[in-house]
């Protein structure tokens, strides 16, 4: 783990509103190559932390590198190395999928054929359909394949399984997986911890704006284990959604 | 990786907003379909209130009892103190409907009157050839009135599709520039479409300016279409042919820009979109009324006419009405253009200040 080299590296990091602190002194790297999960409740922080380092917001104080290239001076290439996905947002009205996509290869002055960036989230079938008769799944991974347009090096993904179906989730996951394992870095904002177990190399966990833990999944679970701690409830080799998923089938429906 | 470009960006966003603006249907119906209902309408419905503008001959004898007469009919509005070459122009476009001049016969107390009227108002020569001859055959008159002569001069026929044509097209070009800019940088702005523009590397003015693009692009297409329309199907006069529809193009792009303008800080200044219909309402309506879309000014009270002299739309009617119908170059509506340069600079400025992004 020491050997991993750190792509995203956050120092100090503050944001200060007028009346209140949403980022409180946060410091974390982000290793090349892993999925790294910022964990919390509402209103912790996590949206403004990954806002700044996208540089679609300006940080109070603090340093931040993205693969070399500071915020403060070099928000630009900063751009052309990432891809993000915002939480909740829309896209140009009355285009479809194709068009959509032909907008950000300009945008990024990337050369890309938006069937194939379809194909690689699996909504081919989907060219000529609108952004909003999508499904909410398939919204998501329409999102994640606008981030892939200019190859990035890092994506960002802000709650991209909120609101979706066990079936949807798991198929997202999937993806985020294949995208990690194609080389690109993931930071991936969640409310789900059975998510961010399953996909997560590393999660830090933030609380009013300060980071309260960092670590593997499987570290923090011994960590508290080691501590003493036991559910009240004895653990069962399965849970409720592995019933819902082998009663509903795998397949995932539109 | 290659350099990036920025007109690259800028030309995928005029493209994908151009697509869009196609698949508006509130777009296309307040570009198109609005104006060119009007110009169906007052194409057959034809002129309101019914005047005839005389002008009265410099030279002519004034206190005489057939110009008095005239004056009665209510119906007749006399034009004087101009010289003999305004009058002319005047009379060959049609804008005063006939000349008279009224003279005493030499050594006779009768009168001699002697009418031209122009081919380019036949219809209300028509009218004033009745009222005079009742007028002569009047019992009180006809002893001081020795003879009418008449004759016709050629003009230009001035058709009202003439009038309402560059009203409707500049009708066109506000509320596409208004309406359409304020929805679109609200909407972009709510439904975070510009953030997430700005999360890759594009220009904020790649934004602006290929929206721009598009908007204009759009603006310029209706217009060429309503000036097509209009030619082809109801007779409206361009003087020059194709020189005249590049010039009205001209106008058109400095038109919708400076209309642009009052988007942008519409989209600025509303909270949501509910909002920019009533402000953008309030920018539109006074001067889709008061800048001579559907009337002459001059025929609106004296006390409201300045406030019509002040909205940049009634420039724009102006200078188009001049450049369509009396086949006036560019040059000749500088004044025009001059007003709508200025009224553009202060809408900038306000606009700058008040655009928001996020």
């Amino acid at each position: 783990m020491e050997t991993k080299k750190a792509i995203i590296s956050v120092k100090n990091l503050v944001k200060q509103y007028d009346d209140f602190v949403a980022v409180q002194n946060l410091t974390f790297e982000v290793y090349e190559n892993e999925i790294f999960g910022l964990l919390g409740p509402n209103g912790a922080g996590k949206t403004t932390t990954l806002e700044i380092i996208e540089t679609l917001r300006e940080k109070t104080s603090g340093e931040i590198i993205v693969d070399g290239f500071s915020v403060d001076k070099q928000a630009q290439n900063i751009k052309k190395i990432i891809g993000v996905q915002l939480q909740a947002a829309g896209y140009y009205p009355n285009l479809n999928l194709v068009e959509l996509l032909e907008l950000f290869a300009g945008l990024y002055g990337a050369d890309v054929k938006p069937m194939e960036m379809l194909e690689k989230v699996n909504l081919q079938d989907k060219a000529k359909a609108k952004y909003k008769g999508l499904s909410g799944g398939q919204k998501q991974r329409f999102s994640i394949a606008t981030t892939l347009i200019n190859q990035p090096k890092i994506i960002f993904l802000d709650e991209p399984t909120t609101g979706l179906d066990p079936q949807a989730r798991r198929n997202l996951w999937d993806l985020i997986i294949e995208i990690r394992d194609a080389g690109t870095t993931v930071v991936i904002t969640t409310h789900y911890m059975d998510e961010a177990e399953q996909l997560c190399d590393r999660v830090a966990f933030v609380e009013r704006g300060q980071i309260i833990a960092l670590d593997t999944p499987d570290n923090l679970i011994d960590q508290l284990v080691n501590s003493g701690f036991e559910r009240k409830k004895e653990v069962k080799k399965a849970n409720l959604e592995d019933v819902f998923i082998n009663l509903t089938g795998k397949e995932w429906r539109e | 990786m290659k350099q990036y470009s920025n007109t690259k960006a800028t030309f995928a966003l005029a493209k994908a907003s151009f697509r869009s603006i196609m698949r508006s249907p509130s777009a296309v119906v307040f570009t198109l379909a609005f104006p060119l209902i009007f110009i169906l309408v007052f194409g057959f419905l034809g002129g309101g209130g019914m005047h005839i503008d005389v002008g009265i001959t410099p030279g002519s004898d004034l206190k005489n009892p057939v110009i008095g007469m005239l004056e009665k009919t209510g119906m007749i509005r006399l034009v004087k103190n101009k010289s003999k070459a305004d009058f002319d122009k005047l009379l060959e476009k049609g804008n005063v409907d006939a000349m008279i001049d009224v003279h005493r016969k030499v050594n006779s107390v009768a009168y001699s009157v002697n009418i031209v009227y122009t081919s380019a108002s036949m219809d209300k020569g028509n009218i004033l050839k009745s009222v005079l001859n009742n007028l002569f055959y009047d019992k009180n008159l006809k002893p001081s009135v020795a003879e009418i002569k008449e004759s016709t001069v050629h003009g230009r026929e001035y058709k009202t599709i003439d009038f309402i044509l560059p009203g409707q097209l500049g009708f066109s070009l506000l509320s596409t520039g208004v309406f359409g800019t304020a929805f679109v940088f609200l909407s972009l702005r709510q439904t975070l479409v510009i953030k997430r523009f700005f999360a890759t590397p594009v220009k904020r003015s790649s934004i602006v300016i290929g929206e721009g693009i598009a908007r204009i692009g759009f603006a310029l297409l209706g217009a060429l279409f309503i000036i097509l329309i209009g030619h082809f199907f109801f007779g409206f006069t361009l003087v020059h042919g194709p020189v005249t529809v590049i010039n009205m193009i001209v106008l058109a792009t400095l038109g919708v820009i400076v209309f642009m303008g009052f988007g942008f800080i519409i989209s600025g200044i509303a909270k949501n979109e509910s909002m920019v219909p009533p402000i953008s309402n309030i920018v539109t309506l006074p001067q889709f009324l008061l800048s001579g879309t559907f009337f002459s000014i001059e025929a609106f009270p004296s006390w409201l006419q300045p406030i019509s002299r002040a909205l940049p739309l009634t420039y724009l009617n102006d200078a188009m009405r001049k450049v369509a119908f009396e086949g006036a170059g560019l040059w000749d509506v500088k004044f025009q253009i001059m007003i709508l340069v200025i009224w553009g600079i202060g809408i900038y400025a306000v606009a700058v200040k008040v655009f928001k992004w996020e």
